[in-house]
């Protein structure tokens, strides 16, 4: 049972990867894409990775898928010139990825990583928690490597928002300016004589 | 039961499967940057493999900081090609010329 459901997602997932790669619009690509995460995710509960499975989800289709297609529905992009080369060099890629594959599973196949070789690990019992060993690691062994993480997040803010933000059409502070000022620069005293009321009752200036 | 092969021949065949994405869609930008998640994703599940069938949690560990990692690369490379495609109105990667390298 466990063995046909995982060729089933293993089955998915090539195959929305082939369409990733193939597809000429890139929103379907995306959406392709979406499908092999969540399929992956599927995938690594079998590996008994529950945590990552769902941050998965929730970091990867959530955010950073929406995010490309926020991106590609912004740019208005001609494919035309774009394709140009796609059976050009297919042959090569298919001859690339084919020598890749070949090496890898020669290396990696049943041979050297079988069941006989590497022993499935026993099942962990039912108060065992995926995330709270993990939390553990994380904020105990690790805590350097994750703090070094939080700062490479905030630096990718910051990165991101310059590289994108529009030069002159924003309000700009300027502290130094605001530091420099003075009251005679913002606030005019006009010294004028006072006008007695006229006949009509309005007052004149 | 499910071998750790099964698990990284999977792995393999998605790593090669985004190689080929990367030679045939060499024009457009976006893909590219698809094929490098596909790529990361591969790696990934290789490591979950590893630290299932080891029983080692730090595996795990890994994943988690490859996927922020991740996360950070794809904003900034996506704020690049706004950037890019702002200046030459186009992502296509032979237009890159401007540097003359």
């Amino acid at each position: 049972m466990e063995q046909i459901l995982f060729y089933c997602f293993a089955f998915i997932l090539l195959f929305s990867a082939t369409m990733v790669i193939t597809v000429r619009n890139p929103v379907r690509a995306a959406l392709f894409l979406v499908l092999a995460f969540f399929t992956s995710a599927a995938i690594w509960l079998f590996l008994g990775a529950e945590f990552l499975a769902i941050t998965l989800v929730l970091v990867y289709v959530g955010a950073v898928m929406v995010l490309f297609l926020f991106v590609v529905m912004m740019l208005d992009i001609n494919l035309t010139p774009l394709q140009e080369g796609f059976t050009t060099y297919l042959p090569l890629g298919i001859l690339v990825a084919g020598l890749i594959t070949v090496e890898m599973i020669t290396v990696l196949g049943a041979a050297h990583f079988g069941l006989e070789v590497v022993a499935a690990p026993s099942a962990h019992g039912a108060d065992y928690s995926n995330t709270k060993e993990l939390g553990r690691l994380l904020y105990t062994v690790y805590v350097y490597p994750f703090e070094i993480a939080s700062v490479i997040l905030t630096v990718a803010i910051v990165a991101a928002i310059t590289l994108t933000l529009r030069k002159g059409k924003r309000k700009t502070q300027d502290p130094s300016e605001q530091v420099k000022v003075r009251a005679k620069d913002r606030v005019r005293i006009v010294k004028m004589k006072s006008v007695k009321k006229s006949q009509d009752g309005e007052a004149s200036s | 039961m499910i071998a750790l092969s099964d698990y990284l021949i999977l792995g393999a065949l998605l790593f090669s499967l985004s190689v080929a994405g990367i030679f045939i869609n060499r024009k457009n930008i976006i893909i590219l940057l698809m094929c490098i998640e596909l790529m990361l994703l591969a790696v990934n599940l290789n490591f979950l493999a590893f630290s299932h069938f080891t029983a080692d949690p730090a595996g795990q560990i890994f994943v988690f900081f490859i996927l922020t990692v991740a996360a950070a690369e794809a904003a900034i490379g996506l704020a690049i090609l706004v950037v890019l495609f702002r200046n030459i109105n186009t992502i296509n990667v032979a237009k890159l010329n401007k540097l003359k390298g």
